[in-house]
């Protein structure tokens, strides 16, 4: 092929070609090997929360409250603390964000009106953790009275995680066909029974995994319920949405930052009951969502 | 898809009861105000973060010495300094680092992810990427202060290993993410056919990546780029925990800086509530408040941009 007298196709590689293709197998492995770096941090740092956690990681530790000025004793004070601040912030922003994400997607006009709606929500998205805090305390530990409690402090995750679960249930409304709502106007129904028969039960799975990534941002949040309602230290179980709690979160920071004479095994401990938690919550939400792209029928 | 178009007039209202249609009308005003939630909340979030610092702002702020001043000394009993320029110049220092970081390593991997990948693998490589994101930031505040820390000292023989490049590393890795999913929607969203047209013209994939797609997506990627940067200027535990806690101007990545986030969070529950401390704070807080909504403004302009053009 490359004897100067034969007749030359015009598909033959040339000095050209075989130059562009070098130069795309360095550029292909050099991508590879960035993308390849940043699996590397995400194993380095389970890989070293397993081994330097793991040892001090046992049943009483998660099931005895903290003694010796949070130096011995476990952590199950935070945990539940952890599940009142989520299952709360989640009653409240569950039902906004859904009702929200169903306006945008089934309700909303394309008109300046909702594009303001969308620029709101990219901002809410993109407030500082410690803003929402400062609001937390200015809006309902102050202003509404709430003190800090975990009520206000759900309040702040709430309206901090709001933008996640309207960005995810609306995805999943729009994934439901288009036929299937003109098939429900055109036999009489309005269009709020066309929601509710329709266009809900065939998106309510999608509309879990978005849900569930909330709990999950919700439960390693630590800046918002600083200063609204986790406590720094508190021996016993919060009784109602009125009193304070201690939260994994905050309980990790504390140990890392202000407790003096920590044992070193402790906060990496909890760091890995935290991530353990906020990761399994997360990758049920991704399992659920590939489950329901694979299954669908549309 | 928004706004499917539907008769504004139910044909059926005869023969649903009072009842119905009642029950339809508060659903759907509860729906409409639910749908302008997110506004009231942006606007409350403004309001109350401005009007709890307003009366020390307006009265007693010298705004010169806040932004231009570097001594924050909120406690001292003679003369209360509120210059917040070193606070700003170490947020702008540890975006800056992350942003070098997280930038190349957040395009490549999304034109890796975008581009170079099908199927089950890039399926696998999305899921690392969103656990990564997942990660609490006060992990990645202890990863700083347990690994990252040792690290630095042992590295550069530096006396303290809590510092930017600390707080650059973490936040770069907490911003590569957010890069990575915003940057490879973008390319995702620029159309087959622009592929397909270079290839058949006889360019090699890398030649379509640089020369096509890259400026196709263009805005997008900026736009990747610009919610990372949001994301490391309001990140405030892990920057509390990673960079240490002096207040200064930095001269290297090795010195210790106090960021803007930090410093409300670090503060905050030490102030007597409404004092000029306290509400100094605030002022910090309209400012995060303001840089943000600039950063996530342009980003969004940038992304509807694109769309719009298309």
């Amino acid at each position: 092929m490359s004897d100067a007298g034969q007749a030359v196709s015009p598909f033959m590689t040339t000095e050209k070609t075989r130059a562009g293709r070098h130069t795309e197998s360095v550029a292909r492995a050099v991508l590879a090997t960035v993308t390849a770096l940043l699996v590397l941090p995400l194993t380095a740092i389970l890989g070293l929360l397993v081994i330097k956690g793991a040892p001090a990681l046992s049943l009483s530790f998660l099931l005895d409250t903290p003694t010796a000025g949070m130096t011995a004793g476990g952590i199950f004070p935070t945990i539940v603390g952890t599940l009142w601040l989520v299952g709360v912030s989640l009653l409240i922003a569950a039902p906004i964000g859904v009702l929200a994400a169903i306006y945008l997607n089934e309700y909303a006009p394309e008109n300046w009106m909702t594009r303001i709606i969308h620029l709101a929500i990219v901002n809410l998205a993109g407030v500082p953790s410690i803003v929402h805090a400062l609001f937390g305390v200015g809006a309902f530990v102050l202003f509404l009275h709430l003190g800090t409690s975990i009520l206000a402090a759900s309040l702040t995750l709430a309206i901090m995680t709001l933008p996640v679960i309207i960005a995810s249930t609306k995805e999943a409304l729009s994934a439901v066909p288009m036929s299937f709502r003109e098939a429900c106007w055109v036999l009489g129904a309005s269009r709020w029974q066309t929601i509710r028969y329709v266009v809900l039960p065939n998106s309510v799975q999608g509309i879990l995994t978005g849900v569930i990534l909330q709990v999950s941002r919700a439960a390693g949040e630590t800046a918002p319920i600083m200063f609204t309602g986790a406590a720094f230290y508190l021996p016993f179980l919060p009784n109602s949405v009125h009193d304070q709690c201690m939260a994994l979160s905050m309980h990790l920071f504390t140990l890392s930052m202000q407790v003096p004479n920590v044992p070193p095994a402790m906060p990496y401990a909890t760091a890995l009951v935290l991530v353990v938690l906020v990761m399994s919550v997360n990758l049920s939400s991704i399992l659920l969502r590939s489950y329901l792209r694979a299954r669908r029928k549309w | 898809m928004t706004s499917p178009s539907v008769p504004r007039q139910s044909p059926v209202r005869r023969g649903r009861s009072f009842a119905s249609l009642t029950g339809e009308f508060l659903v759907e005003l509860l729906i409409r105000a639910c749908g302008f939630s997110a506004i009231f909340f942006v606007f409350a979030i403004f309001a109350f973060v401005v009007g709890s610092g307003a009366e020390f702002i307006v009265n007693r702020l010298d705004i010169s010495q806040f932004l231009f001043s570097t001594e924050w000394v909120p406690t001292s009993v003679g003369q209360k300094r509120y210059g917040a320029l070193a606070l700003i110049v170490g947020s702008v220092s540890v975006t800056a680092l992350a942003m070098a970081i997280a930038v190349p390593f957040g395009l490549g991997a999304a034109i890796f992810v975008s581009e170079f990948t099908t199927g089950r693998r890039k399926e696998l490589l999305k899921v690392v990427i969103e656990l990564l994101a997942a990660i609490p930031s006060v992990v990645w505040g202890f990863i700083g202060l347990a690994m990252v820390n040792p690290m630095i000292i042992s590295l550069f023989d530096a006396p303290i290993g809590l510092n930017v490049l600390n707080g650059g590393i973490i936040l770069g890795l907490m911003s590569v993410p957010i890069i990575v999913s915003i940057g490879e929607d973008a390319l995702k969203a620029v159309p087959d056919s622009y592929r397909e047209a270079s290839l058949a013209m006889g360019a090699s994939r890398w030649q379509t990546i640089t020369k096509v797609l890259l400026p196709a997506a263009r805005n997008g990627l900026l736009a990747a780029v610009l919610l990372g940067v949001g994301r490391a200027i309001g990140e405030t535990i892990a920057v509390l925990m990673a960079t240490g806690h002096a207040v200064q101007l930095p001269h290297s990545p090795l010195d210790s800086v106090r960021t803007l986030t930090a410093t409300i969070a670090a503060e905050l529950g030490e102030t007597a509530r409404g004092s000029d401390h306290y509400q100094a704070l605030f002022a910090i807080g309209v400012l995060l408040f303001t840089l943000t909504f600039i950063v996530n403004l342009t980003a969004d302009l940038m992304v509807r941009g694109r769309k719009a053009s298309r």
